[in-house]
């Protein structure tokens, strides 16, 4: 048996069985929804039917309606996509690098996380899809044969890598998800009464039965995904952020830009794990699951990742003066000091500042601390990239053409709805689906369970 | 007629415990049935060490090829086109705008290859049945599975060798 340094705080509080996990983690399945459930998903789905809308208003009419114009041609959409993929990166890193590093406070909040990372990517991927605006040939970003003469897509274009990066990394992320949920399904489906609830359980289960070679399988399968979902993820902001930096744009032309881009991208999902699971481990009583210790870990994670971002900011602007190169001074100058310094200024507070109160261990351990500066954080890491993204094009080389962007309310409505369908998909996957991973918990009950803990003292 | 005993433990060290001293007697432990994976249980009832991790590789590795023989084929070979002056008429010249594609493509294959695979060699496929041999084994029991067939003992021998065992259940069942 494994054991832990008594001094460690335990993992799992409470005096708790193998039982107690099935029982804390299915039994809300089998319950009736609670009301406040049915209150949030109700919102978020009148939310996503108006996203919808919106999306289909955009398709049927063109990008026109969106507040796009000469200078601006990229503005709240790539924001918009660049934060959703952002945002997805913590769930790969929580299972995936934490799975690397035996990191055991994963175990509690990697299942989530990794819902959340794919529905997050979901989100993104109707942002290039709808900017597309002829969606319905979407299919011309692959590289298919076609009556064009022989006309392949650009395999030298990052934005062509993106299409390979996202698929790849969606499809990755979601079969690494399965895989894992797949022998909790299986505990689900042995302790359905329902016939109905009970067949569903045992087509998802796949039939797994906990034989011990699969169990072996199990765990090799984990491990070398691990192994290829870390380089991907680092892979894919990478790519992101090509996007930008391999244009000659000024602001966007800058080789800092993949390890800023990975780091910000890992410090917005952890702000996004936090507000979605300190709402999550309230409304299903898992609080001896995901407890402060866990927050408290996700907070160092969030203070490191915000600190990279923050000396990122920081060299930006003195490699922009020390360049000696004109135009990527003003670019940096007029960010700061511009029509959109407000922006910029907000992104500096949100990101820079509130993250290094974490320094103060009262406020990483305080739950409602953590939940108000994870909300600070997601505001600022949209605004990093709307200015990003804004601020260095909409003062372009020729000055007859510089102006400003103003977001219609199909720009608003898209981007509140993509949140409104986060949020109903995440709902349904808290309603349905085993929250915690149930098989990993179990196999630390033992040496980072509370009540065993204290056993271990006693000899 | 063969005989199988399902022995139930409520705890994995119990199961292990016990599979050691059953194993030490000569009787072989044909399967365990367990609610998460039980280290270290692998040596004792002979489960050998899985190749997935090759497979992985593999499959990766074919990826890779078939990556860079696309990009070649259709950046090189069959439509040269002068794209912002970049190179692009040989693949070594090219390469590097080919990495990204490269490494994805080939994290497509072996992610996708690995775990087809692993869900084929385990027989867990969608509208399989369920064949843990009590329901309670997907939740806090432990059970293992000994057949007379695949032991030399006769049955009673067998069951009062297992009753010595620390087992939570035992259940004995008849089959052809």
């Amino acid at each position: 048996m494994q054991r832990e340094a008594a001094i460690r705080e335990p993992l799992i509080l409470g005096d708790k069985s193998y039982k107690d996990i099935t029982d804390d983690v299915v039994g809300p399945i089998q319950g009736p929804a609670p009301i406040g459930w049915k209150i949030m998903i109700t919102i978020s789905s009148i939310i996503a039917v108006y996203g919808v809308g919106c999306i289909l208003y955009l398709i049927g009419t063109g990008i026109g309606v969106w507040g796009l114009n000469k200078t601006v041609g990229w503005a709240w959409d790539i924001t918009n996509f660049v934060w959703w993929v952002g945002i997805g990166h913590a769930g790969t890193l929580i299972s995936a690098v934490l799975l690397l590093f035996r990191q055991k406070w994963r175990m509690a909040i990697n299942r989530s996380a990794e819902a959340m990372t794919i529905f997050a990517v979901i989100m993104a991927a109707i942002f290039p899809g709808i900017h597309m605006g002829r969606i319905w040939v979407s299919y011309w970003v692959l590289p298919l044969p076609n009556q064009f003469g022989s006309l392949w897509v650009n395999f030298n274009s990052p934005l062509l890598w993106d299409v390979f990066a996202i698929s790849t990394y969606f499809s990755v992320s979601l079969v690494f998800w399965y895989i894992g949920l797949i022998p909790d399904f299986a505990t689900i489906r042995d302790r359905m009464t329902k016939p109905f609830a009970k067949k569903i359980y045992g087509l998802l289960s796949f039939g797994w039965s906990g034989r011990a070679k699969h169990w072996t399988r199990f765990e090799e399968v984990s491990l070398v995904l691990a192994g290829i979902a870390t380089p991907l993820v680092f892979s894919v902001h990478s790519i992101v952020s090509m996007d930008f930096a391999t244009s000659i744009v000024p602001g966007w032309h800058t080789t800092i830009f993949p390890p800023y881009f990975v780091s910000g991208a890992v410090f917005s999902g952890f702000a996004m794990v936090q507000t979605l699971l300190l709402v999550l481990r309230k409304g299903m009583k898992l609080e001896s699951y995901i407890h402060v210790k866990h927050v408290e870990y996700m907070n160092i994670v969030i203070i490191v990742t915000g600190s990279i971002v923050g000396v990122a900011y920081l060299t930006e602007l003195f490699i922009s003066w020390y360049s000696g190169v004109e135009y990527e001074s003003y670019a940096f100058i007029n960010r700061f000091s511009g029509p959109y310094s407000w922006a910029y200024w907000i992104m500096m507070t949100c990101n820079v500042i509130s993250p290094q109160l974490f320094w103060f261990k009262k406020i990483r351990r305080s739950l409602t601390a953590t939940f108000a500066l994870s909300i600070v954080v997601n505001i600022g890491m949209w605004f990093e990239r709307y200015v990003i993204i804004v601020t260095s094009i909409h003062r372009d080389y020729d000055p007859s053409s510089w102006g400003e962007f103003y977001p219609t309310s199909i720009d608003i409505g898209v981007f509140v709805g993509t949140m409104g369908i986060f949020l109903t998909l995440f709902l349904g996957f808290a309603r349905f689906f085993p929250v915690l991973a149930l098989n990993e918990l179990k196999t630390i009950l033992k040496s980072s369970g509370e009540n065993y803990k204290k056993i271990q003292d006693k000899h | 007629m063969n005989k199988v005993f399902h022995v139930m433990y409520d705890d994995d060290d119990t199961l292990k415990t016990a599979a050691s001293q059953l194993v030490a007697k000569g009787i072989r432990v044909k399967e365990v049935f367990s609610p998460f994976p039980i280290h270290g249980i692998d040596p004792i009832i002979g489960v050998k060490r899985t190749r997935l991790g090759i497979v992985a590789f593999m499959f990766a590795s074919t990826g890779t090829a078939l990556a860079l023989l696309g990009m070649w084929y259709f950046m090189i070979s069959d439509w040269p086109m002068n794209i912002g002056g970049k190179p692009n008429f040989s693949l070594i010249e090219n390469l590097p705008a080919f990495i990204p594609v490269t490494f994805e493509f080939s994290v497509l294959c072996g992610a996708h290859g690995m775990a087809i695979t692993y869900l084929l060699r385990n027989g867990t496929l969608p509208g399989m049945p369920a064949t843990n041999p009590d329901p309670r084994t997907t939740d806090n029991m432990f059970v293992m599975e000994i057949t007379t067939e695949q032991n030399s003992l006769a049955a009673e021998a067998l069951e009062s060798a297992i009753k010595e065992t620390q087992l939570f259940e035992l259940s004995i069942k008849d089959y052809k």
